[in-house]
């Protein structure tokens, strides 16, 4: 009792720092994803309104009413405070429905000025958008406090005014391909680190003595060394008048520099690079665990060598296969640095769609729903992970 | 045969993994200006350009003060939350050992967004302290899982001994076990250093003007012009990591001899 | 009892270590932070305009580096982590952030008057900085007979390679229609038309797969200089600072180029608006401006400089009668209206 309340106060500091530092502010970033909060501080009686609207006509006088009184109030509070509310609700409109951004401020001001009769006849003298069921429905979507138009725009889908959800229009489709893009990226990292990594790993748990050792060095020599200058290292290499192109050339074997960079080949070049270590080094682990008695037994009882491979040290080395490969697959997920600098637009990842939506266009829904989705896909590698090594008891490697 | 193939792929691997490194160290020491060999001259002009520019040398400290910060916060924090781990049991140590763990799993664009959002509000964006924060958080799993290593080598029988003398368990802590893992504190420290001496995708989101590090200089100077500056910085923070994995190197095999000593 | 005053004293060594860093007094204490958008350009600037504002105040001041984007400045306001004070923005980053109110509305007085600077510089919330062009630019040193015109830039047949464009719907979509033979008169006309996005978005698909987005000012003339494209878009200064400044051989075609003005605006809440009034008065000089163009030839904003200039450099400049001739003025009410919708569109079409 006493031993287990020690020790839960050394961990408190520290988890309480995390908690401050890191827990909370990631939840409450992604608690984004879900939430919805600028406009229905906007519009309250409008979302009021629409609330008990079936969304299959345009709404009557009442929603339009109640739409310039919000409109006049939000622009005299606006005024006051320089809260900027408007433009705020008008961008999270404006994701939904492009064009709102200009169309919700231009009727707020416009709908300023006093009115005779029907507050539908003077909006509708302002835009045409309003005779739109769509435009009312993006309000309505937008109401919150929650929502699931963030996570439906990461999946590329929508939901129309009557609730029903189909596929977003075309020219707004790119996030399930962004997804699929990330994964393949990651997918081919993996492979080749897999690939490349394990005649490295073997050799340097097999070769013994100083052979092993200098291997090994070359393996952790680049694991120290810093993302951005190995990402650098590859740009002086591949550009076009970088070392590749300008040896190639001297050596006569091309006429013009290839490009090399600024493609899906260079992100996965360097990538492959930055990751392999860390598939090396749990097979290298995974691989001086093995007992090496065990393939000897197998060809002295008369197997191949591929048999005894294949029926004994694959199986036993599997593991530690697993396990690398998800190493490598769950950072390959979320880089962001390497293919923003090699990379064309073609082949920017998940991670760079989160930066875009949060710093250069205000979003941050959207951002925190393709958080969510990356987030979805480490932890159900974490799962796998949590799995496989579960077959390696501690003690093992 | 199959055994000469394999030593052929292993070294081309190697070569593979080096030769980047090695193909843009020597650049840095070029008495011309372009990126590629063969080199018209050696010179040391890339580096006089680098300690007398306005942008990388307060690069150069900024990262070494922040590193050492939040080296100095994770292992702080993170030292006695590994001890404590060893010493959980059951489900309080599985959430625990959950969070303490994240950092190293989230991708560093979630950690960035959040911080961003986070901090505004509370004036910490653009400040040493809010990137100390933020890179103390990703180092401390570093520390945290190098110290629970160096503990396998302790024997906890100690700790029973010293309660038979009348030491409560934070004495014990500090008086017998502390002094037995320190190379792997030490170890642990350096990991956090190297952490952040590394990171830049947080400081490229909450960093302002005043903060920029070293691999967030390197990352704007790479968007807009590689210069051969960029290569002498290159070239050193190569250096730095030598430097720290030889540190590791030394702090673990002296951990490990006294573990089996 | 020992130990706890160990573990206290681990604690305050943290702290104070954390503390004693410079910049911790919070966003209050900070210095003043201008940002612009880098390369030569902003190298320029630094010699002629930061160095000398920080030797003549004796103050420090920050530099930053951005490139473009309201949303960008969207965003730092919105979230409340702006800690950047004056910003250069382009014309309709002026008009759209002026009517979000995300920049201080100036005091004029404070900076000279509005009747110091030319009347295309005057705005409630910006003062202008300088007037560019986007032009074609090539290396003569590669290509002895460069396109004269945007329908030459498109004509990947005769001149064949990557072609560098702005990553961004504005300029793109005017040039485009330019190249399918619409009249500068009539660009934005068209463009107001659902047909007429269709048509410039129909002919940049016909050369997607060698075009070449650059972000930074700084990248066309790098990626001219390393081959990396045959042609490209440019700001017209970059280009004559390549060639003066690393004896490049850069041609610029001046036909129908794009012509625009870039303006200074306070961020909203900025707590060094009196610094950057100050910033703002000293590089509206004439005096000062004057050592702008010889270091990179864009034109500059205040009243009597040019007399100041060197008659061999005001060819160079966008303002030069000749370049401004079939020049297409960019229309920034335009893009006031459309830059959202028709960047996200472009987004998307750019990412596919």
């Amino acid at each position: 009792m006493k031993r287990t309340s020690a020790a839960a106060l050394l961990t408190a500091p520290l988890l309480l720092f995390l908690l401050l530092s890191f827990v909370a502010p990631i939840g409450a970033f992604l608690w984004r994803a879900a939430s919805d909060s600028e406009v229905a501080p906007v519009l309250p009686r409008t979302v009021a309104v629409l609330a008990a609207w079936d969304g299959a006509a345009v709404p009557g006088e009442d929603a339009f009413a109640a739409l310039v009184a919000d409109l006049r109030e939000a622009r005299a509070r606006d005024r006051e405070t320089g809260a900027g509310s408007i433009p705020r609700a008008a961008a999270r409109l404006n994701a939904d429905r492009p064009g709102f951004r200009g169309l919700l401020p231009m009727t707020a001001r416009r709908a300023e000025a006093a009115f005779d009769g029907p507050a539908r006849d003077a909006v509708l003298a302002i835009s045409d958008e309003w005779n739109q069921a769509e435009t009312w429905g993006a309000i309505r979507r937008a109401g919150g406090p929650l929502s699931s138009f963030h996570v439906l725009t990461a999946l590329d889908l929508r939901q129309d005014a009557t609730g029903a959800i189909r596929a977003a229009p075309e020219d707004q489709s790119v996030f399930r391909a962004v997804l699929l893009r990330s994964l393949w990226i990651s997918l081919l990292v993996t492979a080749a680190c897999l690939a490349l990594g394990w005649p490295l790993a073997w050799l340097i748990a097999t070769a013994g003595g100083r052979a092993s050792t200098l291997l090994l060095g070359a393996v952790m020599l680049p694991f120290w060394i810093s993302l951005v200058v190995r990402t650098a290292a590859w740009m002086v290499l591949l550009q076009r008048e970088g070392v590749v192109n300008v040896a190639l050339r001297g050596a006569g074997l091309i006429e013009s520099p290839l490009p090399l960079m600024m493609n899906r080949f260079a992100v996965v070049l360097a990538m492959v690079h930055i990751l392999l270590p860390f598939m090396v080094l749990p097979l290298v682990a995974t691989f001086r665990a093995l007992d090496p008695r065990l393939p000897r037994a197998a060809a002295s009882l008369g197997a191949a060598p591929w048999r005894a491979f294949l029926r004994i040290t694959l199986p036993l080395s599997l593991p530690g296969v697993g396990a690398g490969c998800l190493l490598v697959f769950i950072q390959a997920l979320g880089f962001y640095v390497t293919p923003a600098l090699l990379g064309g637009p073609n082949d920017q990842m998940l991670a760079w769609f989160v930066g875009f939506y949060a710093t250069r266009s205000v979003n941050w829904g959207l951002a925190a729903a393709l958080s969510l989705m990356l987030l979805v896909a480490v932890g159900l590698c974490v799962a796998l992970y949590g799995r496989l090594a579960g077959f390696r008891r501690p003690g093992a490697a | 045969m199959g055994r000469a193939v394999l030593w052929a792929a292993g070294v081309l691997v190697a070569l593979f993994l080096l030769a980047p490194i090695v193909a843009i160290v020597p650049l840095s020491f070029s008495a011309g200006s372009f990126l590629f060999y063969p080199l018209p001259g050696l010179s040391l002009r890339w580096y006089q350009d680098f300690f007398g520019s306005d942008f990388w040398l307060p690069a150069l400290w900024n990262s070494l003060g922040i590193g050492a910060a939040a080296a100095a916060l994770a292992t702080v924090l993170g030292t006695p939350a590994a001890f404590g781990l060893w010493r959980a049991k059951g489900a309080f140590r599985a959430v625990a050992m959950g969070v303490v763990l994240a950092p190293m799993v989230v991708p560093v664009i979630v950690v960035a967004v959040a911080l961003l959002l986070a901090f505004g509000p509370l004036g910490l964006v653009a400040t040493h302290t809010g990137l100390v924060v933020a890179h103390a958080a990703l180092g401390a799993p570093f520390v945290v899982v190098t110290v629970l290593a160096s503990l396998e080598g302790f024997d906890p029988v100690q700790l029973r001994a010293a309660a038979a003398c009348g030491a409560g368990p934070l004495r014990a802590f500090f008086r017998v076990c502390l002094p037995q893992i320190a190379p792997g504190v030490a170890a642990g420290a350096v990991f956090a250093f190297a952490t952040s001496l590394d990171e830049v995708v947080v400081a490229l989101f909450v960093a302002g003007p005043a903060q920029r590090t070293l691999p967030r200089q390197m990352f704007s100077g790479l968007n807009d012009q590689i210069s051969l500056t960029t290569t002498a910085a290159a070239a050193m923070l190569v250096a730095f990591s030598v430097l720290l994995l030889l540190a590791v190197s030394w702090l673990q095999s002296r951990s490990r001899r006294r573990a089996s000593g | 009892m020992m130990f706890r005053r160990d573990v206290l004293k681990a604690g305050l060594a943290a702290g104070a270590a954390a503390a004693t860093l410079p910049g911790t007094a919070g966003a209050q204490g900070r210095d003043l932070t201008v940002v612009s958008w880098g390369g030569a350009y902003q190298d320029a600037q630094r010699e002629v305009y930061f160095r000398p504002f920080q030797q003549a105040t004796r103050s420090r001041m920050l530099e930053e580096t951005w490139d473009g984007g309201i949303g960008v400045l969207r965003s730092r306001i919105a979230s409340g982590a702006n800690t950047w004070d004056v910003v250069q923005v382009e014309s309709e980053e002026l008009l759209i952030g002026a009517d979000e109110g995300l920049f201080e509305p100036l005091d004029w007085a404070a900076i000279g008057g509005r009747d110091a600077y030319i009347p295309e510089a005057v705005h409630d919330h910006g003062v202008g900085a300088i007037l560019y062009s986007f032009i074609i630019a090539y290396d003569r040193a590669r290509m002895a007979q460069g396109p004269a015109n945007w329908a030459d830039f498109f004509d990947t047949a005769r001149f064949p390679g990557k072609r560098g464009m702005r990553k961004g719907p504005k300029t793109t979509l005017e040039m485009a229609l330019m190249a399918d033979g619409v009249p500068p008169a009539q660009v934005y006309q068209v463009l107001g038309t659902a047909a007429g996005v269709d048509r410039a978005f129909r002919k940049l698909d016909s050369i997607k797969a060698d075009l070449a987005w650059f972000e930074r000012g700084a990248q066309p003339p790098q990626w001219l200089a390393s081959g990396e494209v045959a042609l490209t878009v440019a700001y017209n200064g970059r280009i004559s600072a390549a060639n003066a400044t690393d004896g490049r051989n850069f041609a610029i075609v001046w036909t129908n180029n794009i012509f625009t003005l870039d303006s200074w605006v306070i961020m909203k809440g900025s707590p060094n608006k009196a610094r950057a009034l100050e910033f703002l008065k000293f590089v509206g000089r004439p005096e000062i401006q004057a050592g702008l163009p010889p270091k990179i030839p864009y034109g500059v904003t205040a009243k009597g400089v040019n007399e100041r200039l060197p008659a061999d450099l005001l060819p160079d400049l966008p303002t030069a009668p000749q370049n401004l001739r079939d020049a297409l003025h960019l229309g920034d009410r335009f893009w006031l209206d459309n830059l959202d919708r028709l960047t996200q569109r472009f987004n998307t079409w750019v990412s596919r």
